[in-house]
C-alpha cells in the first residue's frame, strides 16, 4: 500500500472550503468564522490552524517563512517548514521582507510587513471573552449583541488590583469598532503592528475551528481607558547583546557561565540581517 | 546559551527523530503489521473508532508506526483521512440488517431471537496465560480447522442477519414513546464544525469519535453520581453491517441500483433510562427513555458509555457537567485534547517575557 499526497497536503476540495472561510473572515473584520478544521499531521495546538490557512493558499510560486516565537530556527517552526516543503516543494526564507506568505507564532516581525504579504497567526484561543465566559454560545451572543462589558471589567479589575493591566500577551483589541478579537499570543509590543497594517492578516486556531482577519488598512485599538492607556512590554534602555538593536521586542538571556542577564533581539532574521550589515559595512 | 534555539533546530530534530527510529528497532526485530491485523483486533477497533475511518489494513500500519501508541496511531490515521476526498455518502443503514455475531440484553432473560454470547472477555478470569508463550502458528491453523468443523454441525436455524430489536417488543406495549422515523439530512462534523446548541447527528459524531478513556470516564460520571439513574441495556448487539452507495450516474436511484460496498462491523447499543412523564391531568406516569451507542468494532464499553451521554446531553439538566454539551462534546476528542496538552512543551518564551514584563510592573 502506497500513497502519494496531493499538492499542500489537502484535496482541492477541503482547501476550497478553507478558502471560502478565509474570504469571509476577511469581509467581516475581527469576526470569527467556523470551518471545519482538518486534523493535520502536525498536532492540535501546535499550530494547525495557521498550517490550514497557509496550505490552502500557498501557490508554486509562494515564498514562505515560518517563525515560532520569533526565531526560524526553533523546533517547530522547522518542522511546519519541513511538512510544507515536502508537500509543495516551494521555495523558503528567513528574509522577513522576501517572504509571500510568513506563519507565525506568538510574534509580528519587526520588518514592518508591505502590501501583498499575508501574515498567517497561529492562535490557540480564539475567543477574548473565554476568560470570563466559558460558553461558546454565550460568547457568540456577547460578539452578537457587541456586549464587551465584561472585557472593560476585566481590565478595570486588573487595574484595581495590581495597579496595572495584568494581560501579558494576547491583549484583546477592537477591530474596525465592531468585533473585540483576539490578536494570539503576541506580545503587547506587537499590537500597535496590527492597526493600519499594510499587509493581509490572517488568524487560524485549528483545535477551536476558527478563522479570522484583519484586512489591510483595518483600525485595530488595543483595549485601554481614557484615563489608562495601553501600554507594551517596556525594556528601558536595554539593547540586544549582539547586534545592539534597541526599540525591539527582547529575549531575556541568564548567561550559564557568568550567572548575569543579558538581552538579545527575540527576532532573530533581523538580528542576523543587522549583523550581516554591519559587517559589510 | 539556555533554551533559544538560535541556529540548529534543523539538526536536533534530524537527530530526534533518529532516536525514535531507534527505540523502535533497538531490540533486533521487525513487527509485521499483518501480525497486528492477526493479533490485535482490540487495538484496531479502538483506534478506527477513534479516528472515525474505517480500514484494517491501515490501522495496523499506523499503530506499528505508533509503537502501539493508541492516541498516536488516532493522530496518524485523523491526518491521512484528511486528504481523502469526500465522493459519496452512503444510503442509510439500518441497523436490523446486521449480521449479528453477538447480542445480549440485560432487561430480559428471553429475547426473540436469543441471547448470543459470540466472543467475549467478559466470561474469561483475567488470569494471565502463560502458555500463550509457547503459541505457534501450526498450533493455531490446527485450532482454528478443528474449530471450523467442531462448528459447522451447529443445527440452529436462526437468521442472524434480520434479528429483531428488542426494544421493539416494549415499543408494542407502549412503555417506549413511539417516535417518527427523522429523514433530515445529518450534518457532518468533519465538514462543518459544531455550533451550539448542537443537533442530535452532530452529537453522536462527535460521541462515537470520542477516545474511548474519555467517553468512558465521563459516562461513568454520570452513571455514578453527576446526572443518571441507572440505565439498562436494553440490547447490545455486535456485528456486520452493509455499506451501500447509490449510483452516481444516476438521476434516481432505484433500491436495486446501489452499489454493495463492503461492511463495517460496529457496536450498538441501546439503554433504558426510566423517566417520569406529566400527565395532563396532573398524574405522573413513568415511561423509558433510550439513550443510543453505536462505534466501529468491537468497542462495548465505550459504546455503552455513549449511550449513556447520549441521554444525558438529550435531557440537558444545567446541574450537572455531564449534560452541558460544550463540556463533553468539545473535550473527549483524542486528536484534540493530547494536542493542545502537548503543545505546552513548546517553547513559551515570548508569553512568558510579556507576563514577567506585567508581573514586574504590578510589583512597582
Ligand atoms: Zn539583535
Amino acid at each position: 500500500m502506497r500513497i502519494e499526497y496531493n499538492f499542500a497536503f489537502f484535496d482541492e476540495g477541503s482547501k476550497r472550503e478553507i478558502r471560502r472561510a478565509t474570504l469571509k473572515a476577511v469581509a467581516i473584520p475581527g469576526y470569527q468564522v467556523p470551518f471545519a478544521s482538518r486534523e493535520m499531521p502536525i498536532a492540535r495546538g501546535w499550530g494547525t490552524g495557521g498550517l490550514q490557512l497557509t496550505l490552502s493558499l500557498v501557490g508554486k510560486e509562494d515564498i514562505l517563512k515560518v517563525i515560532d516565537q520569533g526565531s526560524d530556527e526553533s523546533v517547530n517552526a522547522v518542522n511546519i517548514k519541513k511538512l510544507i516543503i515536502k508537500t509543495t516543494g516551494i521555495k523558503v526564507t528567513d528574509e522577513t521582507s522576501e517572504a509571500t506568505i510568513i506563519q507565525s507564532r506568538h510574534r509580528i516581525p519587526e520588518i514592518p510587513l508591505q502590501a501583498g504579504q499575508i501574515l498567517v497567526l497561529q492562535v490557540p484561543l480564539p475567543e477574548p471573552l473565554r476568560y470570563y465566559e466559558p460558553s461558546e454560545l454565550e460568547t457568540k451572543k456577547l460578539h452578537a449583541e457587541q456586549e464587551y462589558s465584561g472585557a472593560w471589567l476585566m481590565l478595570f479589575e486588573q487595574i484595581m488590583n495590581y495597579g496595572t493591566m495584568s494581560t501579558g500577551a494576547d491583549h484583546p483589541a477592537m477591530v474596525h469598532d465592531r468585533y473585540v478579537m483576539a490578536p494570539s499570543p503576541i506580545p503587547r509590543f506587537d499590537n500597535p503592528k496590527l492597526n493600519h497594517s499594510q499587509a493581509l492578516i490572517l488568524l487560524g486556531a485549528g483545535r477551536e475551528k476558527k478563522v479570522y482577519a484583519v484586512p489591510p488598512y483595518t483600525r485595530v485599538e488595543s483595549l485601554a481607558f481614557e484615563d489608562f492607556s495601553f501600554e507594551v512590554e517596556s525594556f528601558q534602555d536595554k539593547c540586544c547583546g549582539l547586534c545592539g538593536a534597541k526599540g525591539v521586542f527582547l529575549d531575556e538571556i541568564l548567561d550559564d557561565l557568568t550567572g548575569e542577564t543579558f538581552h538579545q533581539c527575540n527576532d532573530t532574521s533581523y538580528c542576523l540581517q543587522r549583523l550581516n550589515q554591519k559587517s559589510a559595512g | 546559551m539556555g533554551y533559544v534555539a538560535v541556529k540548529g533546530g534543523i539538526q536536533a530534530i534530524e537527530e530526534s527523530i533518529k532516536r525514535l527510529k531507534y527505540e523502535r528497532l533497538k531490540k533486533g526485530t521487525v513487527l509485521d503489521s499483518q501480525q497486528i491485523e492477526g493479533g490485535m483486533r482490540c487495538l484496531i477497533d479502538q483506534v478506527m473508532s477513534e479516528s472515525s475511518l474505517y480500514c484494517e489494513t491501515l490501522t495496523a500500519m499506523a499503530i506499528k508506526q505508533a509503537e502501539g501508541s493508541p492516541e498516536e496511531a488516532v493522530f496518524l490515521l485523523r491526518a491521512y483521512r484528511s486528504t481523502l476526498p469526500r465522493k459519496h455518502y452512503s444510503r442509510t443503514v439500518q441497523s436490523e440488517e446486521m449480521l449479528v455475531e453477538r447480542r445480549i440484553s440485560s432487561s430480559f432473560k428471553e429475547i426473540p431471537g436469543g441471547q448470543i454470547l459470540g466472543a467475549a472477555m467478559d466470561y474469561t478470569h483475567r488470569l494471565i496465560d502463560f502458555d500463550l508463550n509457547k503459541e505457534t502458528d501450526d498450533e493455531a491453523i490446527k485450532w482454528v480447522c478443528e474449530y471450523a468443523l467442531e462448528s459447522g454441525v451447529d443445527n440452529d436455524q436462526t437468521n442472524l442477519s434480520n434479528l429483531p430489536k428488542t426494544l421493539d417488543y416494549l415499543r408494542e406495549e407502549g412503555l417506549i414513546s413511539t417516535c417518527e422515523i427523522n429523514y433530515d439530512e445529518p450534518d457532518d462534523v468533519t465538514k462543518e464544525s459544531l455550533h451550539f446548541p448542537t443537533s442530535r447527528s452532530q452529537r453522536l459524531q462527535i460521541l462515537t469519535r470520542g477516545q474511548t478513556g474519555a467517553v468512558t470516564s465521563l459516562g461513568y460520571a454520570a452513571l455514578r453520581s453527576y446526572g443518571a439513574l441507572h440505565p439498562t441495556v436494553g440490547e447490545l448487539r455486535i456485528g456486520n453491517l452493509p455499506i451501500y452507495v447509490d449510483s452516481p450516474f444516476l438521476e434516481q436511484n432505484e433500491d436495486g441500483d446501489a452499489y454493495y460496498i463492503g461492511e463495517i462491523k460496529v457496536t450498538e447499543v441501546e439503554t433504558l433510562f426510566p423517566e417520569e412523564i406529566q400527565k395532563g391531568n396532573g398524574e405522573k406516569e413513568i415511561e423509558f427513555d433510550i439513550g443510543y451507542g453505536i462505534c466501529y468494532g468491537q468497542n462495548e464499553t465505550k459504546a455503552i458509555a455513549m449511550s449513556i451521554l447520549d441521554r444525558c446531553l438529550e435531557a440537558a439538566n444545567p446541574e450537572y457537567p455531564i449534560h452541558n454539551e460544550e463540556f463533553v462534546l468539545l473535550h473527549i476528542d483524542s486528536v484534540e485534547s493530547t494536542g493542545f496538552i502537548s503543545h505546552l512543551k513548546l517553547p513559551h518564551y515570548v508569553t512568558f517575557q510579556s507576563k514577567l514584563d506585567s508581573v514586574r510592573k504590578t510589583k512597582k
